[in-house]
């Protein structure tokens, strides 16, 4: 049987929950024995070569190259993952979503805000090649279908260790106390 | 006081009269989950949490006192499905974004989540945007985190009137509101430290002093919520 | 209509805050002893008198009370007819309910809002005229209604609101606004309604019993609480009597706002006198020297009139001291008005906000019968338990039980509105069944039956055979008919949904936060996003939801749940049936704002949605 094939991607994340992915040490020895990697930053590879068994979406959604991603993920991956508190609930980019409408940030962020500088038409970046920013930062599960999802910030390395190697093993997941913290 | 036999769970233990099915399950090592009570004040039943099938009907064990031959059931698959689904609602309706609260790791809704092993809520977040009072020279309130538990307005103060805390509202639209004026004038260190620990979540902050403790040595980073009372368990 | 009044003053503003006259407050506050357990009263008095309760007001009222402010604003912001904001010199409140709607609510507001020049929810720029929306005021049988400053007008018109507004603009009392009053539209008499001039017999008779034989009188009539739970009210008596207390209190519940349900207003308007009668007859049996008509405020009009059968039956002896004659019995009624809050009609609620707090529902135990108005002894009816309790001390038990069905004795008063030729009150035996309703009332092409209001059920035709009776089909009072031309999801569920989550008082975790969620559900699967899962979880929240404390809670997600069951038909429709996720997600909704803040056309692509 061909090994399982494990796509990661971050979205509006900061890639504290790669590194935790990193930080299950020299596991990630067996982890390579176990499964291969696609598309993912920790391979370098950017573009789908395959079909995935499993991927792992780390941040959550906050403008429209998020969106293209997730759904490419979606396509491409049987199981999809959301990692960490961003990809679950928004997390800190979410933030803005219990504060002020995006018009109020964009303008705060590039007009108003006293170390702005250097700005005098008053231009907020609109290239065609930029991201549109959404009106809030979603958590991934309103945009696809994800079938797990691994609280934390950053998720502890024995919780993502254990769920992959269950999905990997199809053994029951184990979950001690310690392990599911949503700091 | 009269001695009367109850029956939870199957087994029967003998209690007092009057004491709150609550009481009598804390006292014999049966954990039933609370958010709205708190030791010392007036129980309300208002969270539903600690919803119990009591002589077959759902009521809250907070409120309800204990009555002779009491058949009380405190965990069934429903009931549990009634506490991780309130737990759940909390999480949307609010934002409980919890690395970024001072409280995480000592704090009750999320130390409930814990326990109901809750990776996601199942409704999409309203991420409410409420006002971040920071009036008061003390205390700060949050009331995008408050869960309206009342436990800050119902805890005793003498004199009982007037009132720090209050109920705004009603509905979804309900929120505590305090009397800035009477708070910034009566509160001090000790009161408002009173007044954070009061409440089951990080909505209402004391100023100037936080995260003293360590992640790792707060209240539920080793120990599930009730697990010092199923500890106590009578065998 | 009963004295004129002049509309209220127009309120001075301050810092877009309207102000008042301190001593007013004052007076007002005296006027109830400053008793801060009739804050309720001294509010409603200062709303009317400015149209709203300034800072200043509350301010007067917390330092006279010994209350902190915030104290004050707890209760006041809880009920919908108080206001810390101007309401403006006419306050216009357009009934928003379902029947309202079905009956071209949408084009009399547009007219309003044209006429008036503001939007709903705010009040004109010149101050005089605020517009906002309620839920059911009582008039289903003729709607669209509006009340304006406490007077009611019904089934308004284009035109009539053209004058109306026309009519507010020249400064005319309200009372001579042109308008089209209440009617009563009882169309159907039976023993309760048809007037027998004996009222005074039967307290007479009652006087001449003791209380434990009129109890037990009750008891063999076999009279069951007509608010819709069905309690035995001999019951209800005898463990109030029993119970022990410095006081005893007899209140009745006239906080009718169940949507659909007008059958009070008319005792009330009507036949009054009987109601009194039985609020006596309970006070005799359970040893209360007095009874209080909670009174919800959309039926403010009638006090007057009420006030002033009060007085006659004073002047004729059967009320206040020595009641009929009885030596030692004294009993004597006072009104009670709440402020718009559908949740008051609980009865603990409704014990709350007469003791001048949120009408939040208390925990039971203890019930009200052993602890209720000021921690005393209360029993709390409906009007028409004690309309139906005169008339069986008068007529006699075995009269009663001669009526109805052998497990519902007696007859039923039923709103009967919506969908049909003559919507009024019908007052029919118990054990009528739904279809003999809907021939009486002139009902064609009926798809639904709401029965019982948004808190009951709604029955599809095959039900229609069904009795109204407690063994059987229980109802409040109210019957809402929905014919074949309406969508029931999106212009009944939906617009009950909406009443739920405005009227939860907020206290229990369900109620407040899962209506919403139950709305989004509701609306995802309107968008045409829904799926299978969306209604299986919508079920499996039903024991969520009975969880609550009060009956609004344990019933507010009835509306969906009763029409997923007998209606499932209507939602798989309107479901993707071969997928089984789809999100809600727009993207070119989420991008729209920030492009164009940052002067950018959007472009969407093949990512939409």
């Amino acid at each position: 049987m061909s090994k399982p094939i494990v796509a990661t991607t971050s979205l509006a994340g900061c890639f504290g929950c790669h590194m935790s992915f990193l930080d299950i040490d020299e596991r990630i020895l067996d982890l390579i024995e176990l499964v291969e990697f696609n598309k993912s930053p920790i391979d370098d590879i950017k573009t789908f070569t395959k079909k995935c068994d499993i991927g792992i979406i780390e941040g959550g959604v906050c403008n429209s190259e998020n969106v293209h991603i997730l759904k490419e993920f979606r396509k491409n991956c049987k199981i999809l993952i959301s990692l960490g508190e961003c990809a679950i609930m928004g997390g800190l980019p979410a933030v803005r979503n219990n504060n002020a409408p995006i018009s109020e940030c964009l303008e705060e962020a590039y007009l108003n805000c006293v170390s702005v500088q250097a700005n005098d038409e008053k231009i907020i970046p609109n290239d065609d090649e930029l991201p549109m920013i959404l009106d809030k930062v979603y958590p991934c599960h309103e945009i696809v279908k994800i079938d797990y999802h691994l609280p934390g910030c950053a998720p502890r390395a024995d919780l993502i260790w254990n769920a992959l190697e269950a999905l990997v093993t199809g053994n029951e997941m184990d979950l001690p106390y310690e392990v599911i913290k949503f700091d | 006081m009269d001695k009367i036999l109850v029956r939870i769970n199957g087994k029967d233990y003998s209690a007092e009269a009057g004491k709150m099915v609550l009481d009598i399950a804390t006292e014999n090592g049966i954990y039933i989950p609370t958010l709205c009570h708190y030791e010392g004040i007036k129980p309300q039943g208002s969270c539903r949490m600690c919803t119990c099938m009591i002589d077959g009907r759902k009521m809250t064990a907070c409120t309800t006192p204990v009555t002779h031959r009491m058949v009380i059931e405190t965990q069934t698959k429903e009931l549990e499905e009634i506490r991780s689904t309130i737990v759940e609602l909390l999480f949307a309706e609010g934002n409980h974004f919890c690395p970024a609260c001072e409280r995480s790791g000592n704090c009750e809704l999320q130390a409930l989540a814990y326990r109901y092993k809750m990776m996601v809520p199942q409704f999409p977040f309203e991420f409410p945007n409420k006002q971040l009072d920071a009036k008061n020279s003390k205390i700060l309130i949050d009331h995008n985190r408050c869960i309206l538990c009342k436990r800050c307005i119902r805890r005793k103060k003498e004199p009982e009137n007037p009132t720090w805390f209050v109920f705004k509202g009603r509905g979804y639209k309900t929120q505590i509101a305090v009397d800035h004026e009477m708070i910034d004038k009566e509160f001090d260190d000790e009161l408002a430290q009173k007044a954070m620990d009061t409440c089951p979540v990080g909505a209402i902050i004391r100023k100037e002093k936080g995260y003293d403790v360590p992640i790792g040595e707060r209240k539920y980073d080793k120990d599930p919520i009730g697990s010092n009372i199923e500890k106590g368990a009578k065998l | 209509m009963g004295n004129k009044k002049s509309p209220r003053s127009n309120p001075k503003r301050k810092n877009g805050q309207c102000s008042c006259n301190r001593e007013f407050v004052k007076n007002v506050l005296e006027k109830y002893n400053n008793d801060p357990t009739r804050l309720m009263d001294v509010l409603i008095d200062v709303q009317e008198e400015y149209g709203c309760i300034s800072d200043e007001a509350v301010d007067v009222i917390a330092k006279t009370i010994n209350y902190s402010v915030a104290q004050v604003e707890q209760t006041l912001s809880f009920y919908h007819f108080l206001s810390q904001k101007a309401t403006g010199k006419y306050a216009v409140y357009l009934n928003d309910n379902v029947v309202s709607e079905m009956m071209g609510r949408e084009e009399i507001a547009d007219v309003f809002e044209k006429e008036v020049g503001s939007k709903f929810g705010n009040v004109s720029k010149d101050g005089k005229i605020g517009l906002f929306n309620t839920s059911c005021i009582g008039m289903n049988d003729q709607e669209p209604s509006a009340i304006i400053n406490k007077r009611i007008f019904t089934k308004l018109t284009k035109e009539k609101v053209k004058k109306i507004v026309d009519g507010m603009k020249n400064g005319l009392d309200v009372e001579d606004l042109p308008g089209t009053d209440v009617k009563s539209n009882i169309l159907k008499q039976g023993p309760i309604l048809i007037k027998d001039s004996v009222l005074g017999d039967a307290i007479k008779k009652t006087v001449q019993m003791k209380p434990d034989e009129v109890i037990e009188e009750i008891k063999q009539s076999n009279l069951r609480g007509r608010g819709g739970a069905g309690f035995p009210t001999a019951m209800k008596w005898r463990f109030c009597r029993d119970a022990q207390g410095e006081k005893h209190y007899v209140f009745c519940n006239a906080d009718e706002g169940e949507p659909g349900t007008f059958k009070d207003r008319i005792i009330l308007t009507e036949r009054s006198q009987l109601l009194f009668a039985g609020m006596t007859i309970a006070g005799y049996a359970i040893g209360a020297e007095e009874g209080i008509l909670y009174l919800r405020y959309e039926y403010k009009y009638m006090k007057e009139q009420l006030e002033q059968v009060l007085n006659n039956l004073r002047k004729q002896g059967l009320l206040g001291k020595d009641v009929a004659g009885e030596k030692g019995f004294n009993f004597d009624i006072r009104i009670q008005f709440g402020g718009g809050a559908y949740v008051c009609g609980e009865e603990s609620a409704l014990l709350e906000s007469a003791e001048g707090k949120r009408g939040e529902p208390r925990d039971r135990p203890p019930f009200p019968v052993v602890k209720g108005y000021h921690q005393q002894p209360t029993a709390v009816n409906n009007v028409e338990t004690l309309c139906a309790v005169a008339k069986v001390m008068h007529n006699g038990a075995k009269w009663y039980r001669s009526l109805g069905t052998l497990d519902s004795t007696g007859s039923k008063l039923v709103s009967v509105s919506g969908d049909c030729a003559k919507p009024g009150v019908y007052e029919i035996e118990w054990g009528f069944t739904v279809n003999e309703v809907l021939e009486l009332v002139g009902a064609t092409d009926v798809q639904a039956v709401q029965v019982g209001g948004p808190s009951g059920k709604c029955i599809a035709p095959n039900e229609f055979n069904r009795k109204l009776a407690y063994e059987d089909l229980a109802t409040g009072g109210s019957l809402i008919i929905f014919n074949n031309k309406r969508d029931l999801i999106e212009d009944v569920v939906l617009n009950f949904t909406n009443f739920f989550i405005e009227e939860s008082c907020g206290s229990c975790v369900p109620c407040r936060a899962m209506t919403v969620q139950f709305k989004k559900k509701l609306e995802k699967i309107l968008n045409g996003n829904g799926v299978k899962q969306d209604i299986e979880q919508m079920l499996s929240w039903e024991k969520v939801m009975q969880s609550n404390r009060c009956g609004l809670g344990q019933t507010a997600a009835n509306p969906i749940l009763s029409t997923i069951n007998n209606f499932r038909e209507l939602y798989d429709k309107k479901i993707n049936k071969d997928k089984d996720f789809i999100s809600d997600f727009d993207l070119k909704a989420a991008v729209a704002e920030s492009c164009k803040t940052a002067n950018r056309i959007p472009n969407i692509g093949g990512d939409n949605g």
